[in-house]
C-alpha cells in the first residue's frame, strides 16, 4: 500500500481552509457551525464530481492558492472566478476536470466575488470532528490541523464511491442566479424581521431597508460589520445572553449593524433587527470587503420558497453532472 | 392559549427564540432546561439551546411548521419539569491572583474589600451553570455574591488564557479557550473545560453546580 491519495499545497494564505457544510447539533456546547461561507458553491462543486454535496473541499478566500495533485483524480472549482489554470490551461468557474498525478492547479484572487471552492473526487479526507470536517478557525480544531492552509501541507483525498468519469476537457454548469459578476455589483439579501425590530423607530426601519451598506474591512468569517447611518432604538435595549445563528443582524449601541456568520460566537446579547434568510447566506459569502449590501424584507413563506429555488438549482447541477459523466 | 407569558419570536425561517419579560430567576431557568430536553425529542427539531433565561430552538422547516413548534413550546413551558437529580457538583481548584488573576486587586478596590475577602466570598459561593455557549465550553453561571459584581471592561482584553476564572457584571464564568474577553480575571485553574476530541466536548452542562476551592493565593 502506498497510503491515501494526496494533494500537496504549494502556496496558500491562512484565509483558505478545509470546509464542508458545517458542524450541527453541538451549539449547546458553545461550538459554532463553521463550514463553507458559500454552501451553494461547495455543494455544486461536489455534485459536479458525483460526491455527496457535503463532502469537504477547500475554501479559497480572496487570495491565490497553488497545489499539486499527487495522484490521478478529478476536481472541480465553483464560486468566485479565480482564473484557474491546470498546468497553464485556463479553466472557467463552475467547471469539473480530470487531473493526473503531478499536475499543478493554480487559482488567483478573484476580481469579482470573494471565495472559490475546490472539490476533489472522494472529498478532502481529514478526520471528522464532532460530525464535520470543517476547520473551526476561531478555536483551532477540525479541518487540517485546526488551521488555515500553508505551503507544504498534504491533504488526503477520500476514495470516491464510483469513478467520476469526467469527459475529456471537462464540463461545467451555469452559476446560480445572482452570482456577482463584477466588482461593482451590489449584493441584495432577503431578511426576516427579528425580535427587537419593533424597538426601533420607523425612521430607523426606513434607513435599514433603503441604505446601500458597505462591508467594513474588519469583516471576516465571524461576522460582517457594515458602514452606514446609525440605527438607534427608541430606548436602550438590554438583553440577556441567548443563542444566535449565522445571518442574525444585530445592532450594537453605536448603531451600525453587524451580521453574525459561520464562525460567530454561539451566544450574544445585542438587539436583533432581522435575520438573513438561510437561502441567501451564500450571497454574503461572496460579498467583498468594501462591497455594497442591501436588505430586502422577506416573509417566512418567501424564505421557504427561496430554499426550494436553491434546491432546484442544485438538482439541476446534479442532473447536468450525471449526463456529462454518463452515470 | 397556554403558556401565554412566553414570548416566542422567529430567528429567521428555521428557529424560534423563547423568553419572558420577567426578571432573571432560577425557577424560569429550570423550565428552559426542561423545555430544551423535551424539545430535542420532537420531530423536526434539530437543536435546543438554553441561554440565560431563554431558549433557542432550531428546526427543519421542511419537517415541522413554525406554528406547531411554537404551540409545543408553549405547552412545554407550562408542563416540563426539570429533574434536580440531573445536576452534578463540580469542584474547581483555583490559583487566585498572580499573573493570570490580574484583576483580583482591581476587584478588591472596586468592592471595598481586601483581596483575601474577595477570594473567600468567591470560593464560598455555589454557582449554577445556566447555559453553555459563546465560545466552546463556556459556562454562564449564576450565584455570584452581589458584593463581587463588576461591570465588564469598556475595552475587551485581546487575550484571556484558557482556564481563567472570571466575572462579568453579576455573572461568573470559566474561560475554556484562549480568546478575547471583556470579563475580569480573578485566577486560573489547570482543569480542562473543553476538549474537541472528548464526548461530550464540554465538561459542564446547564444545570451543573460549581464550587471553587483555593489551591493557592498569590498576592
Amino acid at each position: 500500500m502506498t497510503g491515501p491519495a494526496m494533494i500537496e499545497i504549494l502556496a496558500a494564505t491562512p484565509l483558505s481552509s478545509v470546509q464542508d457544510l458545517g458542524r450541527s447539533g453541538v451549539r449547546r456546547y458553545g461550538i459554532g457551525v463553521s463550514g463553507a461561507m458559500d454552501p451553494m458553491a461547495l455543494s455544486a462543486a461536489n455534485l459536479l464530481l458525483g460526491n455527496e454535496r457535503g463532502a469537504a473541499g477547500i475554501e479559497i478566500t480572496a487570495s491565490p492558492l497553488r497545489l499539486r495533485f499527487l495522484a490521478d483524480t478529478a476536481f472541480s472549482l465553483c464560486g468566485a472566478d479565480g482564473a484557474a489554470t491546470l498546468d497553464g490551461l485556463p479553466l472557467p468557474p463552475f467547471w469539473a476536470m480530470a487531473a493526473r498525478a503531478g499536475q499543478e492547479l493554480s487559482v488567483r484572487a478573484p476580481r469579482a466575488g470573494m471565495r472559490a471552492y475546490l472539490a476533489v473526487a472522494g472529498g478532502i479526507d481529514v478526520p471528522v470532528v464532532m460530525g464535520s470536517r470543517s476547520t473551526d478557525l476561531k478555536t483551532g480544531f477540525g479541518g487540517h490541523e485546526g488551521r488555515g492552509l500553508a505551503a507544504g501541507d498534504r491533504l488526503p483525498i477520500g476514495t470516491p464511491a464510483a469513478p467520476p468519469r469526467i469527459p475529456e476537457g471537462g464540463f461545467g454548469v451555469a452559476p446560480p442566479a445572482g452570482m456577482p459578476l463584477s466588482e461593482a455589483d451590489t449584493t441584495e439579501v432577503r431578511v426576516i424581521r427579528a425580535a427587537q425590530y419593533g424597538r426601533f423607530p420607523e425612521a430607523a426601519h426606513e434607513t435599514f431597508w433603503s441604505t446601500a451598506w458597505t462591508l467594513r474591512p474588519d469583516s471576516n468569517r465571524m461576522g460582517f460589520r457594515l458602514a452606514g447611518p446609525a440605527l438607534i432604538p427608541v430606548e436602550r435595549v438590554e438583553l440577556l445572553s441567548h443563542g444566535i445563528l449565522p445571518g442574525v443582524v444585530q445592532v450594537p449601541p453605536a448603531g451600525e449593524p453587524m451580521i453574525q456568520l459561520n464562525d460567530a460566537n454561539t451566544c450574544g446579547g445585542y438587539p436583533k433587527m432581522g435575520v438573513v434568510i438561510g437561502a441567501d447566506l451564500w450571497r454574503l459569502g461572496q460579498l467583498r470587503l468594501g462591497g455594497g449590501l442591501r436588505f430586502a424584507e422577506a416573509t417566512r413563506e418567501e424564505a421557504l420558497a427561496a430554499r426550494a429555488a436553491n434546491e432546484a438549482y442544485l438538482a439541476g447541477v446534479s442532473r447536468a453532472s450525471r449526463l456529462a459523466r454518463r452515470v | 392559549m397556554r403558556g401565554q407569558e412566553l414570548i416566542v419570536s422567529a430567528m429567521g425561517e428555521a428557529a424560534l427564540l423563547c423568553e419572558t419579560e420577567r426578571p432573571l430567576n432560577d425557577a424560569d431557568q429550570r423550565r428552559y432546561w426542561a423545555m430544551a430536553r423535551a424539545a430535542e425529542a420532537w420531530p423536526g427539531v434539530l437543536e435546543a439551546i438554553p441561554g440565560v433565561n431563554n431558549l433557542l430552538v432550531v428546526y427543519d422547516p421542511a419537517a415541522a411548521s413554525a406554528a406547531a413548534v411554537e404551540r409545543a413550546l408553549r405547552e412545554a413551558w407550562t408542563d416540563a419539569v426539570y429533574q434536580a437529580s440531573e445536576s452534578r457538583l463540580i469542584e474547581v481548584p483555583v490559583i487566585y491572583g498572580g499573573e493570570l488573576g490580574m484583576d483580583l486587586h482591581g476587584l478588591a478596590a472596586h468592592a471595598g474589600l481586601s483581596p483575601e475577602e474577595v477570594v473567600r466570598i468567591h470560593s464560598e459561593a455555589e454557582y449554577t451553570v445556566y447555559a453553555v455557549g459563546a465560545v466552546p465550553g463556556f459556562p454562564y453561571m449564576a450565584g455570584l455574591d452581589p458584593r463581587l459584581a463588576w461591570a465588564r471592561r469598556d475595552v475587551p482584553r485581546l487575550r484571556l488564557e484558557a482556564g481563567s476564572i472570571i466575572i462579568g457584571g453579576v455573572q461568573a464564568g470559566i474561560m475554556p479557550v484562549t480568546t478575547p474577553s471583556g470579563w475580569h480575571s480573578l485566577g486560573w485553574t489547570p482543569m480542562p473545560f473543553f476538549d474537541a476530541a472528548a464526548s461530550p466536548p464540554a465538561l459542564l452542562v446547564p444545570g451543573d453546580r460549581v464550587r471553587f476551592t483555593v489551591e493557592e493565593l498569590r498576592l
